[in-house]
């Protein structure tokens, strides 16, 4: 599944809405859909303040790959990409502390998903792989 | 899913309470609001029922860390209440817990506040 938009605040619920629609085939526990929303939210999040700030001209990109009970969620932009990846995982870590950010975004990644990759490069965007194993999913069972 | 804000004011108290998804679209509106609420009434503690809160994300960690800083320079303090599981696991990841003051419902955290 894909899907691209705006970079436009009023699009994350929208994201976050999409992604858990299509992850529900896989009948997650409420749970898990609240976990995955939450990472979608965050990252989002992170490519519309961070990567473009604000400018709504940017495109923020997610692809979600379902195999088994894996889900496979890539969400990217094309903004300016992260200065220093491992002090931005750093909790309570933010450089935009003037507009109430809680530098918690990459740590409740880090803890709702099994594994995340993070790719960035200054001027040509920014790049999260998240991947999650679903306990009681239904393509298990089957 | 929007965000719903009521405000209400019982004697210095701000009581704030949230419905809908509170993201970083609505963290911002919350911050304008409340805010002016606090000015405008002269305001020294807040309650923040959460009660029908169905989503939140660190951006809602942000704008409630923002409003708790702002009322304890004022000398006041925050209740939260209601608190669902989910948003209070954000709480626990971020360590406001420790800051924080939790009641069960609107009731007992505006009896801590030595209001109703």
């Amino acid at each position: 599944m894909h899907i691209q938009f705006s970079a436009l605040s009023q699009n994350e619920s929208f994201a976050r809405v999409t992604v858990a629609a299509f992850i529900a085939q896989l009948d997650p526990t409420m749970d898990e859909l609240t976990e995955i929303k939450t990472v979608v939210s965050e990252a989002v999040t992170n490519c519309i303040i961070h990567g473009y700030e604000n400018d709504p001209s940017g495109i923020v990109y997610i692809s979600v790959i379902l195999e088994d009970s894996y889900i496979d969620l890539t969400i990217r932009d094309e903004g300016k990409g992260i200065f220093d990846v491992e002090e931005a995982r750093q909790p309570l870590f933010t450089t935009k502390p003037e507009l109430e950010r809680s530098g918690m975004g990459f740590t409740i990644m880090e803890n709702f998903m099994d594994d995340i990759e993070i790719q960035s490069s200054p001027d040509s965007g920014t790049e999260i792989r998240l991947r999650k194993h679903l306990m009681n999913s239904k393509m298990l069972s089957n | 899913m929007s965000l719903n804000i009521e405000l209400e004011v019982k004697n210095n108290v701000l009581c704030i309470r949230l419905s809908g998804e509170l993201d970083h679209h609505y963290a911002e509106e919350l911050r304008t609001k409340a805010t002016s609420a606090i000015e405008s009434y002269n305001i020294r503690h807040i309650v923040l029922n959460l009660e029908n809160l169905t989503f939140m994300d660190s951006s809602g960690l942000g704008v409630i860390l923002g409003r708790y800083k702002q009322i304890k320079q004022l000398g006041g303090e925050m209740v939260i209440c209601a608190i669902s599981p989910s948003v209070q696991r954000l709480f626990d990841m971020s360590g406001m817990f420790k800051i924080m003051k939790l009641e069960t419902n609107e009731e007992f955290a505006l009896q801590r506040l030595g209001v109703a």
